[in-house]
């Protein structure tokens, strides 16, 4: 599939409330052009609260449940059990919520959603902070980054959250970003003929929160998974697998230096030489895991019974 | 046929979400509710039930899973009690704003600290400003027929709010009664299928809830005002229709007895109203006017019904078994409240009793009652709130 060969339905409308250069306005653009209208978005708390705009206007051509902060997949469960019951399966349910959402205070309700197999997709978009509440600290901001709450920089890493979902057992969890547009709605294509939990997280670059010129957002996101900061991959039915182009990234040569994307961004500036080079080891500890990953993953049908 | 059986109120509880035809269910087990959760999974993996059961990780869920099921077109349910409906009380408020006509049965437990798994109204009353309209039953028929006029009200094109349907742990949630269930279809006669205000439908794309600027947010409130403005107005009339057909009534948002022409009204919840009738039946041989008045439905509050008691009886007396702190019980400072603008108010004097379970029989009601006489003949209320049966 090409870019050309994408929906010309605009399903996110004109007139959204969005800052310039919104990473994650552009992944619902995406997404809608990926799964059509047929589906039912539950919003909680964060920065789509916004982009959708205030009563009684609406950016959203699809229905939108907008939910408590920490309820996004609490939410998607009454709504799948409603659609059964009154056989609508075909609608698909899709959680959109920011990462405070889903790392921080989601968490328990996606967990429990996911344990119980609730048929739907749930997507992080993730730009490492609070934004909608003016960049605080979250459990997804990555070492080293300024937010409102950790002005010298955070100390502590990123939560991983993808492999907490594919702890779960859930049959799809990939993630993606939208500077690789086709690889997102591949996903999400995929993960829409899967029956039960798809989890997909997505880095979406935030201009306001990270500080850097609002023509960058695609530019950012290809420079976080050419350095290898992001992976792209998809854990299917247990299975793990790189995607392109991360995929050619296993060798370390091929990965450009991630102070090429660091240095792009102010929220970054406080970082020291020593700091840069102990993320660009633990960037290089995470791809030594993912060859590992590559190589022993292996589909276990009895684990993730395909119902 | 009609069926008589001998249960729990918690398992009539589950009976009554069978027969109210609830299709989708999202609970968590809390004692003392716990036994309404598991009749409805016994219901459920037994084909008894056409119901989606949702086995959510925690009371917060339950109530969200609920909202969700309801915007998506289904007749919702949950139960919980104490603890669980406090971790709830966000979503409280998300429901009834999103005017979802959930039914939620709530078994009144004590608040902790310090733990207590025993009856107290406490817990549903800490919700009382939340947008849910409150039942308050004193025996397990009337819970079965509260869960059904509930969702008759809830469901109103005039009221469109969640309810919460009150039974006392322990005291009615493990007590066996008979109790009689009517037949389906004439149950499904006075509750039609599900009826809501709006639904999430893809061929009707809208954003439900999203932000509301200071231009409206009022107006909505206002709404939520009027509809249960609306409801203290059906809620007897649902009474009446439900007792044609059923046989079983309670006097709308107060069941009275013996007030005609009492001196004293003593104002109970709960099952207090029945101890208090026998309370009533044993002062009257001794020649004492006192008359009972249960308070059935304490949101939207009986201000009207107060007011009608007041004009006959020169005191009221009421017994709360719970306590909002640095204040008083909430159905005296209601009570008060709707009779303050009479011309000439009755006298009324507050009680708290029964907190965290402890018994209130009715020899406690008599005493209660006796005291009241006391300061009626004085003319005044000596103590503002008096704690009943408390250690020295």
């Amino acid at each position: 599939m090409t870019i050309k060969e994408l929906s010309k339905e605009e399903y996110l409308l004109k007139g959204h409330a969005a800052c310039a250069g919104c990473g994650p306005s552009i992944a619902l653009r995406l997404l809608f052009k990926a799964l059509g209208n047929n589906v039912i978005l539950v919003v909680p708390a964060c920065c789509t609260t916004v982009i959708q705009g205030t009563y009684p206007y609406t950016s959203f051509a699809v229905p939108l449940q907008n939910i408590l902060f920490e309820s996004t997949a609490a939410a998607a469960s009454g709504i799948v059990a409603a659609l059964r019951q009154r056989k609508l399966e075909g609608t698909t349910v899709v959680g959109w919520a920011g990462d405070g959402g889903t790392v921080d205070i989601g968490i328990q309700a996606l967990s429990g959603a996911a344990e119980r197999k609730t048929d739907f997709i749930y997507i992080c978009y993730d730009n490492e902070a609070y934004g909608n509440t003016g960049m605080q600290r979250s459990g997804a901001t990555p070492y080293g980054a300024w937010t409102t709450t950790t002005p010298s920089g955070k100390r502590e890493r990123k939560k991983d959250m993808p492999l907490i979902m594919a702890a779960h057992r859930i049959l799809y969890v990939a993630t993606a970003c939208p500077s690789f547009p086709i690889d997102f709605v591949n996903k999400l294509r995929k993960a829409k003929d899967i029956e039960g939990t798809k989890y997909i997280h997505i880095l979406t670059p935030c201009p306001t929160g990270w500080r850097y010129d609002t023509s960058k957002t695609v530019e950012l996101g290809r420079l976080a998974v050419q350095t290898g900061l992001w992976a792209l991959y998809e854990i299917e039915y247990g299975k793990f697998k790189l995607n392109p182009p991360s995929d050619r990234l296993v060798d370390e040569a091929k990965r450009k230096p991630i102070k090429e994307y660091l240095t792009l961004q102010g929220r970054f500036r406080n970082l020291t030489e020593e700091d840069i080079g102990q993320i660009q080891k633990w960037v290089d500890e995470d791809w030594e895991r993912y060859r590992k990953l590559t190589s022993n993953s292996t589909s276990d049908s009895t684990l993730y019974g395909k119902t | 046929m009609a069926q008589m059986i001998i249960d729990t109120a918690n398992h009539i509880t589950g009976y009554a979400a069978r027969a109210a035809r609830v299709k989708v269910v999202a609970a968590y087990p809390i004692t003392p509710q716990t036994t309404i959760v598991e009749k409805i999974a016994e219901f459920a993996e037994s084909g008894k039930m056409d119901v989606e059961y949702i086995r959510v990780e925690s009371e917060h869920s339950a109530m969200v899973a609920c909202i969700g099921a309801a915007a998506a077109g289904a007749r919702a349910f949950t139960a919980t009690s104490a603890h669980g409906l406090a971790l709830m009380h966000e979503a409280l408020h998300w429901a009834s704003g999103s005017r979802l006509p959930i039914v939620m049965a709530v078994v009144n437990r004590a608040m902790g600290a310090p733990w207590s798994i025993w009856s107290d109204f406490s817990d549903s009353l800490s919700q009382r400003d939340t947008g849910w309209m409150q039942f308050y039953c004193a025996d397990n028929q009337e819970v079965f027929d509260t869960v059904i006029q509930a969702y008759r009200l809830c469901e109103d094109g005039q009221v469109f709010l969640p309810a919460m349907v009150c039974l006392e742990g322990f005291i009615l949630s493990h007590t066996y009664m008979p109790v009689k269930i009517p037949d389906q279809d004439k149950i499904d006669g006075f509750l039609p299928s599900y009826k809501s205000g709006w639904i999430l439908d893809v061929n009707r794309p809208v954003s439900h809830a999203n932000l509301v600027s200071p231009e409206w947010y009022m107006e909505f409130r206002y709404m939520i005002q009027s509809a249960m403005e609306n409801a203290k107005r059906i809620i007897p009339e649902i009474d009446r229709e439900y007792g044609k057909i059923f046989g079983f009534e309670y006097g709308g948002l107060i069941e009275k007895y013996k007030c005609e022409d009492a001196d004293l009204i003593l104002l109970t919840m709960g099952t207090m109203g029945s101890d208090a009738k026998i309370a009533v039946d044993q002062l009257r041989k001794e020649g004492l006017k006192v008359g009972s008045a249960r308070v059935r439905v304490f949101r939207p509050f009986p201000v009207e019904q107060i007011r009608k008691l007041s004009e006959q009886a020169q005191m009221l007396a009421t017994i709360d078994r719970h306590i909002s702190f640095g204040m008083e019980g909430f159905l005296a400072t209601e009570t008060k409240a709707s009779i303050f603008s009479l011309k000439d108010p009755p006298l009324v004097a507050g009680f708290i009793a029964g907190l965290g379970g402890r018994d209130v029989t009715s020899k406690t009601i008599e005493e209660i009652a006796k005291k009241s006489i006391k300061w009626m003949r004085l003319g005044r209320v000596e103590k503002e709130t008096e704690w009943i049966d408390l250690r020295e």
